[in-house]
């Protein structure tokens, strides 16, 4: 089961960040074909939020295709984010954790690292787009 | 009829002083309504009308389409839990859920007791040695326990700290959840409301400065900053929240279904707490100017 949390100062809206937590931990295979969403009530009993705001998160996952209410059961999960490329995570999750070593002991901060790292992304997507 | 609460043209007056003045509001059923105002601004006795507390000198009041405070199905229908969640100090939890279930016609026993423990409280504790967030769960669990259709709460969080705070409204929004009730809460704190409300009531000065669902609020709000200028030069359909001038620069907040246009500005979105902040300080900025100033 996955939990979400909210960042008030993210200025997503919060119904968008769960249905981004969601794709989020589809994507890296936290979650899978039928695993259960958690229920409304229970969200709400968790992070103290309206539950129509869950509701519509709920509501545009199902539009999105990812997911299905089973009435009177729950909303379960119909489709994965994450494809063959699920195995290589393991590797690259590795690769990087030691590649984040080096910077940290390089001295970069959380938000260096982070500026580095999207820089390249974006560099390296706009050379490969060219 | 949808509407948990319609009011036309509402009015309380204490002697000479209107507390709530034209207020004109409909709020449809299974909101979960955040009503904020600066302390004394009418929130209360917009809130002891809505229960029957009090009776309109002005206007008419509706409440699930029935007239607040009269006779039992009326009463069942409504659940209130005044400031400070009070609770009878000297009476045990259990003696609390008895007298629930002998006054209430509706009283559901099987929701109170395993809301009580969950909470993990002990049955036989005296209310008056509850910690504060035990006692507004306590009062919380009277109130839902009715099953109430309409749920209202006078500033239920103002004392509790922050943890408490947010059990308290971790609580409320599951029995939202699951019961389906509509709920209107009043607070001076917007953090309270951000999270948990999807309509919002602003009184200032005991009138209703802006009503609506808080996404389409947000959505038709928007911050501008650029060259100095006059609120006479905006287009018309650019309505003035608040505005703010230095000697160069001027800051508007203004309401518009419109996009913005003028390249000159720098728009923003606004957070709620911003949208608010903007109508409490438009209404002081109203009261300070001179009567009879006339704008060209």
């Amino acid at each position: 089961m996955i939990e979400f949390n909210l960042n008030k100062r993210s200025g997503v809206a919060p119904y968008q960040q769960i249905v981004q937590q969601v794709c989020h931990a589809l994507r890296l295979g936290f979650l899978e074909v039928d695993d259960q969403l958690p229920t409304v009530k229970e969200v709400v009993g968790a992070i103290a939020i309206n539950p129509n705001t869950v509701l519509k998160a709920y509501k545009e996952l199902e539009h999105l295709g990812l997911v299905a209410a089973r009435p009177g059961v729950g909303t379960f999960v119909i489709k994965t984010l994450s494809d063959d490329s699920l195995a290589a995570h393991g590797p690259l999750r590795q690769e990087l954790k030691r590649w984040l070593g080096k910077a940290r002991q390089a001295g970069l901060d959380e938000e260096s690292i982070e500026a580095l790292f999207r820089d390249v992304l974006w560099s390296t997507s706009a050379e490969g787009a060219a | 009829m949808s509407a948990v609460l319609e009011a036309s043209g509402l009015g309380k007056r204490y002697g000479h002083k209107w507390a709530l003045s034209e207020c004109t509001l409909a709020i449809s059923s299974g909101k979960v309504v955040g009503l904020v105002g600066p302390n004394g601004a009418g929130k209360t006795t917009l809130l002891q009308l809505s229960v029957g507390l009090l009776r309109p000198d002005a206007g008419s009041i509706a409440v699930l389409g029935g007239h607040p405070g009269t006779g039992p199905v009326q009463l069942s229908r409504v659940g209130f839990v005044a400031p400070d969640t009070p609770t009878y100090s000297g009476l045990s939890i259990r003696d609390h859920l008895w007298l629930g279930a002998m006054m209430n016609p509706s009283w559901d026993g099987k929701l109170a007791e395993s809301r009580i423990d969950k909470l993990g409280l002990d049955p036989s504790q005296k209310a008056g040695k509850l910690s504060g967030g035990q006692r507004a769960q306590l009062a919380l669990t009277m109130a839902v326990a009715k099953r109430p259709q309409l749920l209202l709460l006078d500033e239920p969080v103002a004392s509790l700290d922050p943890l408490a705070r947010r059990e308290f409204l971790q609580g409320l929004m599951e029995v939202v959840a699951e019961h389906g009730a509509s709920v209107i809460l009043s607070s001076h704190l917007v953090g309270d409301l951000e999270r948990v409300c999807d309509y919002l009531v602003v009184l200032v000065d005991s009138r209703v400065r802006v009503a609506g669902d808080i996404d389409e609020l947000l959505a038709c709000h928007y911050l501008l900053t650029g060259p100095r200028r006059d609120h006479g030069d905006l287009p018309s359909d650019e309505h003035v929240v608040s505005e703010s001038h230095t000697d160069k620069q001027s800051t508007f907040v203004v309401r518009t279904d419109g996009p913005i246009l003028d390249p000159s500005w720098s728009v923003e979105q606004l957070d709620l707490e911003d949208l608010v902040l903007a109508y409490m300080a438009h209404a002081i900025e109203q009261d300070r100017r001179p009567k009879l100033e006339v704008h060209s």
